[in-house]
């Protein structure tokens, strides 16, 4: 970043203003206009209508479902990527590159799979599905798919955070620690933790989003049961599909600041991290 | 290293189970369903109309809104590393708002955009231009999508870019443009393509921002992720299974290649 603004006098004016007038217009389409339009579509009945869509039984449900998959995905994938990364870049072992390229595996795989794949295990029709029938247990269109379906999606977030962070600690802090007698658990603990704790908070906010936002594959394994299964996005399909579009959008909007949240925390961790 | 670390029994466990419960068993799962089918069955599946048309739409979509973002993602690197005016660090604030917005929000409202009675679609409508409901809609969705892969790889690039060259071109009697076109974007080249191709990984598989503004006409504008859901609707499980298949099969061989092409430019560039 320093030392990008002394260049400026290099490049001529016209390509300054070029690139900023493309810049702005790309940008300013591209995403400024689908963030304003969601407010105002969401507004446009007044402040009245939206708190009407916004405490909506309904879409309380939904918020409730929401809440569940991620408290459901996130700290275990949490817990996860810690162990993940401790695994990765504190100790050597065949394997390791192999281990991280899996790790990565669910972004390459379309939300829409990601569903599929727990409604062939778990469906009527599904490996487990007779079995699961008989003993009147319900994992698709329940929460149980839910959380899992949101695992799968969210499933690298931390642990990809958190890997290059502590590939560069290196591994000596903790070393030296071991050689002066203390646990493991406290090695992490006193050692570890302190150095990526912002990486890891990084790593969580992220990965929260996407949990709380995830649409595709919850909607395969949701069967979309109003005031049940229904997470926020799943609900905000609904309404629109009703053409009820204060209440899509009002719904939307909640979702757009959680996002705008995000992207604060996000740039505020960045800061942090890089002091 | 002195002395192993503890934990590699317990972390090797826990990654292990993890990484075997949600990802391995499920994905084995759709593959030994699939390879349970008759092989002249998939081949029947795979190259039906409606199938094929949307393997062309899908791929077709995300490799367009790929290249779109491969051509403006640089520029808008340059803008955002280079150059510093008022409003730098909102632009830059904005780019992550495609990775952070469920795609369903972003699926609605730039339906609602494009619409002939939108903000947008109400301009292009007197031109005959229609994106809601058309493959050029899909591709509006897709951009917005992938925008932050191709910026975001480039940026650190860009910065880290060390100045004697530049200056060393310009001394040498490089014109300006010269020294963008020769000098800079070269070693941009590797950073751009790792971006296209993340976002077209990326885009391929997209389904929320997309279903909303596709129209979703079986063999013109169906993409393939709908076309699975429409088949497990209609519990056909076969259908269903073979395309997520060869679809994953087709992501997974063109990310190696994609790797494979960009471990060749940066030896190219280094030697």
């Amino acid at each position: 970043m320093s030392g990008g603004t002394k260049r400026i006098q290099n490049d001529p004016w016209w390509l300054r203003a070029g690139a900023m007038a493309f810049t702005l217009l790309f940008l300013g389409f591209a995403v400024l206009l689908p963030l304003v339009s969601v407010f105002v579509q969401a507004f446009a009945k007044g402040l009245g209508g939206w708190w009407a869509a916004v405490s909506d039984p309904d879409t309380v449900s939904a918020i409730r479902m929401t809440l569940v998959a991620a408290l459901g995905a996130v700290p275990l994938n949490t817990a996860f990527g810690i162990a993940a990364a401790w695994l990765v870049t504190k100790h050597r072992f065949p394997g390791r590159h192999l281990l991280v390229s899996l790790i990565d595996l669910p972004f390459s795989v379309s939300p829409v799979i990601a569903g599929l794949v727990f409604v062939l295990l778990f469906g009527a029709q599904g490996t487990f599905g007779p079995w699961l029938q008989a003993h009147d247990i319900h994992i698709i269109f329940a929460w149980p798919a839910m959380i899992l379906a949101t695992a799968f999606v969210t499933f690298p977030f931390v642990a990809r955070e958190l890997i290059p962070v502590m590939e560069e600690m290196g591994t000596q802090p903790e070393e030296a620690a071991v050689m002066l007698g203390a646990g493991g658990w406290t090695v992490f603990r006193k050692v570890t933790l302190p150095g990526i704790r912002w990486g890891l908070l990084y790593g969580v906010i992220l990965c929260n989003a996407r949990a709380m936002g995830e649409f595709g594959a919850v909607s395969v394994v949701s069967g979309h049961i109003r005031g049940e299964t229904n997470t926020l996005p799943l609900h905000a399909e609904i309404l629109y599909n009703e053409y009820d579009f204060t209440g899509a959008f009002a719904v939307a909007s909640l979702l757009t600041l959680l996002a705008g949240a995000t992207v604060v925390i996000k740039l505020w961790l960045e800061r942090r991290i890089a002091r | 290293m002195s002395r192993p670390l503890p934990g590699f029994r317990l972390t090797f466990g826990i990654v292990a189970t993890w990484l075997s419960l949600i990802v391995l068993i499920p994905l084995a799962g759709l593959f030994l369903r699939a390879s349970s089918l008759p092989l002249p069955r998939i081949w029947e599946i795979l190259s039906s109309g409606r199938t094929l048309s949307a393997f062309r739409v899908s791929f077709g979509c995300a490799a367009a809104a790929a290249g779109v973002n491969a051509l403006a993602g640089p520029v808008v690197a340059w803008t955002l590393v280079r150059y510093d005016f008022p409003g730098r660090r909102f632009l830059d604030a904005l780019i992550d708002i495609p990775f952070a917005l469920p795609t369903a929000v972003a699926g609605i409202t730039l339906t609602t955009l494009y619409a002939t009675n939108g903000w947008v679609g109400r301009l292009l409508d007197p031109l005959g231009i229609q994106v809601s409901y058309t493959l050029k809609g899909i591709v509006v969705a897709l951009v917005f999508v992938g925008l932050p892969f191709v910026i975001r790889t480039v940026q650190p690039v860009l910065e880290e870019f060390p100045a004697e060259a530049e200056e060393a071109a310009a001394l040498l009697g490089a014109s300006r443009l010269q020294t963008i076109a020769k000098v800079i974007l070269p070693s941009l080249a590797p950073a751009i393509l790792t971006g296209t191709i993340l976002s077209f990984a990326r885009c391929v598989g997209e389904y929320g921002s997309v279903v909303f503004i596709a129209g979703n006409m079986p063999g013109k504008t169906e993409i393939l992720p709908l076309l699975i859901i429409t088949h497990l609707e209609e519990y056909q499980y076969g259908e269903a299974t073979a395309i997520a298949s060869a679809m994953l099969l087709l992501s997974f061989g063109l990310l190696v290649l994609g790797n494979r092409m960009q471990a060749r430019l940066v030896r190219g560039r280094t030697r």
